[in-house]
């Protein structure tokens, strides 16, 4: 009978304690908690959000970077291509240019030296023709300087003139 | 969680119904006049025989004073405050004044009769007749009930301090030992009950109950001083609990809720006029959900405390035969009462999230909209 019985002080007192303890906790123990487990929870929420866009512009920036250095590359080639191109004809105009030079230079020798030679040539042939002249002369003036000489000379002459 | 809760429940149910009756029987034979005598120590009554039905009782029941321990003819108790007021004046003095129910102190003396003033404090006049003061006493469970207020105010008090001071660390220690629990009664007690939106509102409430009802339930799991005293099991205190959330639910009842009790929809007719057979049974229900929260709870941890006693009972019983069965029965009974102690830890959780559950369920119908 006493298990059922409950003391009217026992009521009382709990009802105060009860309600005070409602009160306390609930202004210096549940509202701060509650609060800082739903600021929590909503910080969580944020980071991992923020952690997936993160990963996710990781992804397009790697992809970007993929594609600029696939671009670098493209562009390297091409630069490479461009520049052996570019050396090849260099080169190739320049020892074409050079062996026109060189013909161009040897064709004017060659010029010159037929040019000098032929000077050469006809100064020769005027000179041999003066220094036969004068041998010539000499020889007339020595072979011409006794009378019957010269009158042998000139009957030879004659004789070929009358044979013409 | 609420099924194997059900079946302990039966379990109990059954051990109590076994107890009670063995307590009646022991009261039944038990000579009243030896009843002076106010202590469940088992030393001293084995000249005159032990009795475990008063045994049990002494331990379950409010009291003024909070006995801790007998050796030999000594009680070790705490004497608590009395505080009565009686003939329009208060009267306080400390409860030793009365000898462990032993004396009178200036008129007042702890009823010891059968009936329904057993334990209560009487005031007897010169001609005979008694008088009941109204009695505002410390007594143990009152003393208990703040001893886990302390406790309650410290530990969350603590862990209050922690969250304010860097809500966005993990919790440690204490702290990450509470967090599972609120957030449990937060994201399945009171969210799915009361709503995403409103359950803010009563939190407070919901955890303030859970965790008084669970502190006090384990509180009363130990036996010796500052826990022992058998606060939840007390019908006075689960009374105020369900009180409270009976004026929870009605203060926050809206208005489908009253027109529910009301004017029940979907009902025929003819069970609301002429007979208002309808509002009637709404209106006691509203009654009967915290009467039930009050019995559950209160049945529950004192039927636990009953076995765990009972068991302890064997072994006196026993030894009062001889003493070597005694020892034989204590083995039994010490190993059965461990296994009891270990389910009234799983029933101090399960109890106290019952009891917020209901509590959690019938505030959410008061503020339900609609169906």
């Amino acid at each position: 009978m006493e298990l059922v019985n409950p003391g009217f002080g026992l009521i009382f007192w709990m009802i105060v304690s009860f309600g005070i303890v409602l009160i306390i906790l609930g202004k210096y123990a549940w509202r701060p908690i509650l609060n800082s487990l739903r600021e929590r929870e909503r910080s969580i929420d944020e980071a991992l959000l923020s952690a997936d866009k993160a990963r996710e512009e990781m992804k397009e920036l790697k992809a970007n970077n993929e594609k600029l250095l696939e671009q670098a590359r493209e562009e390297q080639d091409k630069i490479l291509k461009n520049a052996r191109e570019t050396s090849d004809k260099i080169i190739e105009d320049s020892r074409n240019k050079a062996n026109e030079e060189a013909n161009r230079i040897l064709e004017t020798a060659r010029e010159q030296i037929k040019n000098e030679r032929q000077a050469a040539m006809s100064e020769l042939k005027k000179q041999i023709a003066s220094i036969s002249i004068e041998i010539a002369e000499k020889i007339l003036i020595k072979e011409l300087q006794s009378p019957e000489n010269q009158k042998k000379h000139i009957e030879e002459l004659v004789e070929k003139i009358k044979i013409n | 969680m609420i099924k194997g809760g059900q079946v302990h429940r039966q379990i109990v149910f059954i051990l109590l119904l076994v107890f009670t009756f063995g307590t009646t029987l022991g009261s039944g034979q038990h000579n009243q006049s030896d009843k002076k005598h106010q202590s469940g120590q088992s030393s001293e009554h084995k000249e005159e025989g032990f009795d475990p039905g008063e045994m049990i009782i002494d331990h379950i029941i409010d009291s003024h004073e909070w006995h801790i321990a007998t050796i030999g003819e000594t009680h070790i108790t705490l004497p608590l405050p009395v505080i009565l007021y009686h003939n329009g004046e208060f009267q306080f003095f400390w409860s030793s004044k009365f000898h462990h129910g032993h004396s009178s102190y200036k008129g007042y003396r702890i009823y010891d009769q059968e009936g329904p003033l057993k334990g209560k404090i009487v005031y007897e006049k010169p001609n005979g007749t008694l008088e009941k003061p109204l009695d505002l006493s410390i007594t143990k469970n009152v003393l208990a009930i703040w001893i886990s207020i302390i406790l309650l105010l410290l530990v969350f008090g603590s862990i209050a301090k922690r969250y304010k001071r860097d809500p966005y660390r993990a919790p440690k220690g204490l702290q990450s030992l509470l967090e599972p629990l609120i957030v449990f009664m937060r994201d399945e007690v009171a969210k799915p009950a009361i709503g995403e939106h409103k359950h803010q509102k009563f939190m407070p409430f919901i955890l303030s109950l859970f965790f008084f009802i669970f502190f006090n339930n384990l509180l009363g799991l130990i036996p010796i001083f500052p826990g022992g005293a058998n606060v939840t099991g007390n019908i006075a205190v689960t009374g105020v609990l369900a009180l409270f959330t009976l004026f929870t639910t009605l203060f926050s009842g809206n208005k489908h809720y009253w027109k529910d009790i009301f004017n029940t929809p979907s009902v025929p007719w003819w069970l609301k006029i002429p007979v208002p057979l309808m509002p009637i049974i709404e209106t006691v229900g509203i009654f009967t959900k915290p009467f039930v929260l009050m019995v559950r709870l209160y049945a529950n941890i004192t039927a636990g405390h009953i076995v765990v006693l009972g068991f302890m009972s064997i072994i006196f019983i026993f030894s009062n035969m001889e003493p070597a069965y005694g020892f034989g029965a204590s083995i039994v009974s010490v190993a059965f009462a461990i296994f009891v102690t270990l389910i009234e830890l799983l029933v101090a959780f399960i109890q106290a999230y019952v009891f917020a559950l209901l509590s959690a369920l019938y505030i959410g119908m008061a503020t339900a909209e609609g169906h």
